[in-house]
């Protein structure tokens, strides 16, 4: 167990800030992600955790201890890449002792530890096997094996499922996170993957061209969007967004969108007039004869349970989340229903999410 | 007429059977999709197609010829990666046109601006012809990828799990774009992934592939409400179908040989203990944003649903279940009852 903090962290390579002054703190036992797409630094916030890059600033903190210039073999930390690099020359016995044997553990010692490594991957009756012959699943855990058998303070794992079908890593991110219950490390995940962040995590840091956009809890992050890149990062298909020119005030509970007043959570600022976009998930659009708020369907993806409808309103592309057994077609005029405490107001220029009743207690990062 | 057809098509490699079999037609301007897992088979149906594999048994016919015998550039069709392959030297718009380039077709320069032009701005691309291809993002190398198959015209697309080194954002935003290309040029296409989302919302049929053999043929609506088998059912469909020994359920609605019942989202309905109904406990509720997701004990095994966000389940409930309708599967994972003979392959 540990606890990482980083303190105003960036790196430089030459002319490109890659991280650009980045805090956070993972608690003690913590499943971390840190989540955002490729090239937002991510990677390289992970190799500075581990030590194999040096910051150009900041500090890093591992239980209180200033492990910014230590190499990573003084940190006691294990870096998992995409798991699969196994020693194909090694059954699953020699794979999963091969650190330890590195740092010339007893035999003994390295014996009980590999065999309790195993059990607790549920890999104990595969340990004289070649792991060549081992099904994709059973190599991964002997490739997990492999990295808890030191029992680190803390895994940085870099999108360690990265190469697999997107079915066997739904089932490993529940084991990841099973496993991560059971010997109670602190781990920092990274991905892409906003589904593996959502499954596993306590808490996700979002990232965005060097800089930590928001960090909260799958929830909070999913509800509460503090910037227009998270909101339209998480969730499939992403947060809609509505065009609007208007002014604003405190107190406000309703939105003019194209003639239509639109119900929102109270607004708990005042803005001059300018441009704001009007956040709404998918799952909160819902079709109403009545509603003043119109626009054209341009097309429904059936999705089996339910079916993404897409939308056009003047303020741009809805979509909408229904069951399957609602008959729409393409072409035709609906009215749309917004749940009206489950919407973002955001910036348009700045991409902030201003403060209103449903970001009350918390989640803006 | 079938632009592409495949008769009887067997292929092995060694003792593994790749491809068994296997007879596939499709239609001039559709998007088929062949779903299966690693090792289904689904890359060798696309080479053999393409000419880079000779099938030991069976032929390939492309636009009314029979091709089986001919190399793959005699035959007319294009084929994308799934890692994008780009002459990194090259300009965006040197990459775009370099099969037209080719001494074999002898294109007018004009005419090859034209294409270049046209294709680049189906894909957005055009601000970016004059680039250098490694600069260009993930995304837009892949934009470029896709789009060196389309300038030229060819009987049909191969595409080979062509999104599947991208963030899944941006495999999202690719997957309408290419539909939308498809529908526009009424391209005919021949995708293979093991993606049930991209098989879902792009394909006009998906072909569900697992040993080499097709399990099944059909629309996305077809193939997730009409599964063949218990094998197919559980290929569509986000949480997976449910698959509860029929002897755990009982009632006596079920089809006599049922053994499995395949019980999806929509099959469930969760009430209150007092209802009645087979008894289940809540194990935990699991927060992915959009989809919750409900995981169930029910004796000794597992029941994964969605939760419906009216209904403020937590761990520990004791709920009972009703079942709409399910999914019913004989011994060897055959679907029986009302309709199972329908949607057969």
């Amino acid at each position: 167990m540990a606890e990482i903090k980083l303190e105003n962290v960036a790196k430089t390579f030459g002319t490109f800030a890659a991280v650009k002054g980045v805090n956070l703190t993972v608690d003690h036992g913590s499943f971390f992600v840190i989540l955002g797409p490729s090239g937002c630094g991510k990677t390289t916030t992970l190799r500075m955790t581990a030590g194999l890059e040096l910051p150009t600033s900041g500090r890093i903190l591992l239980d209180g201890e200033d492990v910014t210039a230590l190499p990573a073999s003084a940190r006691d930390i294990a870096f998992v890449f995409q798991l699969f690099a196994l020693y194909p020359h090694m059954n699953v016995r020699q794979n999963i002792g091969f650190p330890l044997r590195c740092q010339n553990f007893p035999r003994a010692e390295i014996r009980r530890s590999v065999e309790e490594t195993a059990r607790l991957l549920r890999i104990d009756h595969l340990l004289d096997r070649r792991v060549g012959g081992l099904s994709g699943g059973d190599r991964q855990r002997v490739a997990l094996g492999r990295a808890i058998v030191r029992r680190p303070k803390a895994f940085l794992m870099d999108e360690p499922l990265g190469a697999l079908d997107s079915e066997f890593r739904r089932l490993m991110c529940g084991e990841l996170r099973e496993l991560h219950d059971r010997i109670d490390a602190t781990t920092v995940y990274i991905t892409h993957d906003q589904l593996e962040a959502m499954a596993m995590a306590d808490r996700i840091a979002i990232m965005n061209q060097g800089r930590v956009e928001q960090i909260g809890t799958p929830q909070e992050i999913y509800d509460r969007p503090g910037t227009m890149f998270v909101a339209d990062f998480i969730g499939a298909p992403p947060m809609s967004f509505i065009d609007v020119h208007t002014s604003l005030r405190r107190g406000d509970r309703r939105i003019q969108i194209d003639g239509a007043a639109i119900e929102m959570p109270e607004l708990f600022e005042d803005r001059a007039e300018g441009k704001f976009a009007l956040g709404v998930r998918p799952e909160n659009v819902s079709f109403a004869d009545a509603s003043p708020l119109r626009g054209r369907v341009i097309g429904a993806e059936y999705l089996g349970t339910t079916q993404i409808v897409t939308v056009v309103t003047a303020g741009g592309r809805v979509k909408a989340r229904l069951p399957s057994s609602e008959a729409v077609r393409v072409g035709e005029t609906v009215g749309l229903a917004l749940r009206p405490d489950r919407l973002s107001l955001f910036d348009a220029t700045s991409g902030q999410a201003l403060h209103s009743s449903l970001y009350e207690g918390g989640g803006r990062g | 007429m079938a632009e592409v057809a495949l008769v009887e098509v067997s292929k092995s490699f060694g003792a593994v059977e790749a491809v068994r079999g296997l007879s596939l037609s499709i239609a001039d301007g559709e998007f088929v999709v062949l779903l299966g897992p690693t090792g289904a088979g689904k890359t060798t149906t696309l080479r053999l197609i393409a000419g880079l594999e000779r099938p030991d048994r069976g032929n390939v016919v492309i636009q009314g010829r029979v091709v089986t015998d001919q190399v793959p550039a005699e035959r007319d069709v294009a084929f994308v990666f799934q890692q994008y392959s780009l002459y990194p030297h090259l300009t965006v718009y040197d990459n775009l046109a370099f099969p037209l380039r080719s001494p074999a077709r002898r294109m007018n320069e004009e005419v090859v601006r034209r294409r270049v032009q046209q294709v680049a701005e189906l894909l957005h691309i055009e601000q970016k012809l004059g680039n250098r291809a490694t600069a260009l993002s993930g995304g837009e190398m892949q934009r470029v990828a896709i789009g060196r198959a389309l300038v030229r015209e060819p009987a049909v697309y191969l595409m080979d799990e062509p999104l599947s080194s991208l963030d899944a954002k941006l495999r999202a935003e690719l997957r309408l774009e290419l539909k939308r290309i498809q529908r526009e040029l009424g391209t005919t296409i021949l995708y293979v992934t093991h993606d049930q989302t991209e098989a879902m919302t792009m394909a006009d049929r998906i072909g569900v592939m697992n040993d080499g053999a097709l399990i099944q043929l059909g629309t996305a609506r077809e193939i997730y409400e009409r599964p063949n088998s218990a094998y197919v059912a559980s290929r569509l469909g986000t949480p997976a179908i449910n698959l509860i020994p029929a002897a755990l359920l009982g009632g006596d609605t079920m089809p006599p040989e049922a053994q499995t019942v395949g019980l999806r989202t929509e099959h469930i309905r969760i009430s209150s203990a007092d209802q009645p109904g087979p008894l289940a406990q809540v194990h935990w509720v699991e927060h992915l944003g959009d989809q919750n997701h409900v995981h169930l004990k029910l004796a000794t095994h597992s029941l994964v649903t969605l939760a419906d966000p009216a209904q403020q389940l937590k761990a520990g409930d004791q709920v009972s279940l009703q079942f709409a309708e399910p999914l019913y599967f004989d011994q060897a994972g055959n679907r029986v009852g009302a309709d199972g003979l329908r949607g057969h392959a």
